[in-house]
């Protein structure tokens, strides 16, 4: 009898951990990695790898000094750097990488409590950061080699700064934009292998539809009633990745379906008034990081009625 | 207490901004160059000096009613003088700071000063209160201005220190707010958190207590 084990319930879990949601996270990275480093050479692969190593290290060093238990082996921190680098062009200066992540990791997730207390998703809030502090190679954007004339890096600027100035004629095609064969931060180019991922996410419930498709959805009527391209606002920029990936952070986005419709809604509309009327060409990081802070309030006025409860009278 | 403790105490222990969180507002607001930090700094220990001198002369002349409005007419007698030196003999200074340097006169280090000290101390013990409060929020100006200057814009007391190595949100408000969040924790930590959990501190010495109705019943 002495090798029973009395506990209180639950006692039948489920399987999920955060280990393996972020596993997934990283799998559903490993396509847009893979499209990076062959759109832009083997330095995206650098700056990455840079990245995630900062993150993961700086987050075992702080976790050690303020002596709380490690959460490295839950791969958030990787997934952390992943986001981060995937939100960076591509000759970004590699120590500015290492701010931005020790920003991302100390700042935005340590000193608010580590995973899960942070109030804002530390991937964007850290490119937001670096936007602002080096503004200038922020957006000193490259454009993917293309065949082999010689040339190793040649910038240029992203198809949302030519809509934004109205140079039409510049824009790539719709084929080369799906493909992510085009200017801008590394991770964010192919459409195609973030679709993947995304889906692969979806399929293995890690996320649902609901954020992804009220962003998108959202930015894609908006422009269309504004006509301002809708089709070249949806794949460009870092919308497919904001809206994939980090607009669906747990712990930045509201937990109910109607709050997650709100939140997405509000993410699109802020991006399209940035882009449409805003002085910087692209605003997806912006929105997701604002909409992070109303996050609780959006919780709070979502809660959802439990099955068979009477409404609520108050 | 002995004099030299008044005017120590206002460095570390008792620092107006970095313990008792008075003036954040100019804090945040000029210390994006150390110069600035300085400028202003000096500027309101004077008028500190000035303030708590001429309060603790008049403690037994001011009426208790109306009290607050007596300090800031001498507040802003010493502002205006300062204002005025500081326009004739350095304009840069003057145009660096702007609009913090006439608003010192709402600036809470000082009237806080007058409520918390000067109004209850002898004329001595009162003038090396605000030279040692002065001093405080000299230093702590100086050293978040020194950092938000060398991190932010690569220079210190306008030297160039780097030119490709700065990170430019330290000049920014999101920057002031996070070295003045490291400073705070520094001093915490270097006094054991206790420095902060003083009575004197709290709901007592505010200078609205008496008015408060939260404040009488120990709420705030």
């Amino acid at each position: 009898m002495s090798n029973l084990i009395v506990s209180a319930s639950p006692h039948i879990r489920s399987k999920d951990t955060t280990q393996r949601i972020m596993r997934d996270v990283v799998i559903a990275l490993v396509p847009a990695l893979i499209a990076s480093v062959v759109l832009f050479g083997m330095r995206a692969l650098l700056v990455t790898a840079v990245c995630v190593v900062t993150c993961v290290v700086s987050e075992y060093v702080f976790e050690m000094a303020v002596k709380r238990p490690s959460t490295i082996s839950d791969l958030s921190a990787v997934v952390t750097g992943m986001l981060l680098a995937f939100n960076l062009p591509v000759g970004i200066p590699l120590w500015m990488a290492v701010v931005g992540s020790l920003a991302a990791i100390v700042v935005v997730k340590q000193l608010f409590g580590g995973i899960g207390h942070n109030f804002a998703n530390p991937a964007i809030t850290a490119r937001v950061i670096m936007l602002i502090s080096f503004a200038q190679p922020m957006t000193q954007w490259v454009l993917p080699q293309r065949g082999t004339d010689g040339i190793e890096l040649v910038s240029g600027a992203t198809p949302l700064a030519h809509l934004s100035s109205g140079n039409l004629a510049a824009l790539p095609s719709l084929t080369d934009m799906f493909l992510g064969i085009r200017g801008g931060c590394l991770g964010e180019t192919c459409a195609l292998a973030l679709i993947l991922g995304g889906a692969y996410l979806l399929w293995r419930r890690v996320i649902t539809f609901h954020i992804p498709l009220a962003f998108i959805g959202t930015v894609f009527v908006l422009t269309a009633l504004l006509g301002k391209q809708p089709m070249y606002q949806v794949l460009g920029g870092g919308l497919l990745i904001g809206a994939f990936f980090m607009a669906t952070d747990y712990s930045t986005s509201p937990a109910s379906k109607t709050g997650k419709i709100v939140f997405g809604i509000g993410c699109g509309l802020i991006t399209v008034l940035i882009r449409v009327y805003g002085s910087y060409p692209e605003g997806v990081s912006f929105a997701i990081l604002l909409m992070n802070i109303v996050t609780p309030h959006i919780s709070k006025l979502t809660v959802p009625k439990p099955f068979g409860a009477a409404a609520s009278k108050s | 207490m002995n004099k030299l403790s008044i005017i120590t105490k206002g460095l570390i222990k008792e620092n107006p901004v970095l313990v008792l969180l008075l003036g954040t507002c100019p804090t945040l607001a000029v210390t994006t160059m150390a110069v600035n930090g300085i400028g202003m700094g000096v500027a309101a220990t004077l008028v500190l000096v000035g303030s708590n001198f001429a309060i603790s002369l008049l403690k037994k002349v001011i009426p208790d009613k109306v009290r607050i409005p007596c300090y800031i007419v001498i507040i802003a007698g010493f502002v205006t003088i300062i204002q005025m030196l500081v326009k004739a003999y350095t304009p840069d200074i003057d145009k660096a700071l702007g609009i913090f340097l006439p608003l010192i006169v709402v600036n809470c280090i000082i009237l806080g000063r007058a409520e918390m000290f000067a109004s209850k101390n002898s004329v001595v013990d009162s003038v090396l209160d605000g030279l040692g409060m002065g001093l405080g929020f000299t230093l702590a100006l100086f050293l978040m201005a020194s950092i938000r200057e060398i991190v932010g814009s690569g220079s210190w007391m306008g030297i160039k220190l780097m030119a490709d190595t700065t990170i430019s949100i330290f000049t920014l408000a999101p920057g002031g707010f996070f070295v003045f969040g490291c400073l705070i924790a520094l001093v915490n930590k270097m006094t054991s958190g206790k420095a902060i959990k003083k009575k004197e501190f709290g709901c007592e010495g505010c200078p609205n207590a008496s008015a408060c109705g939260k404040a009488a019943k120990g709420e705030c």
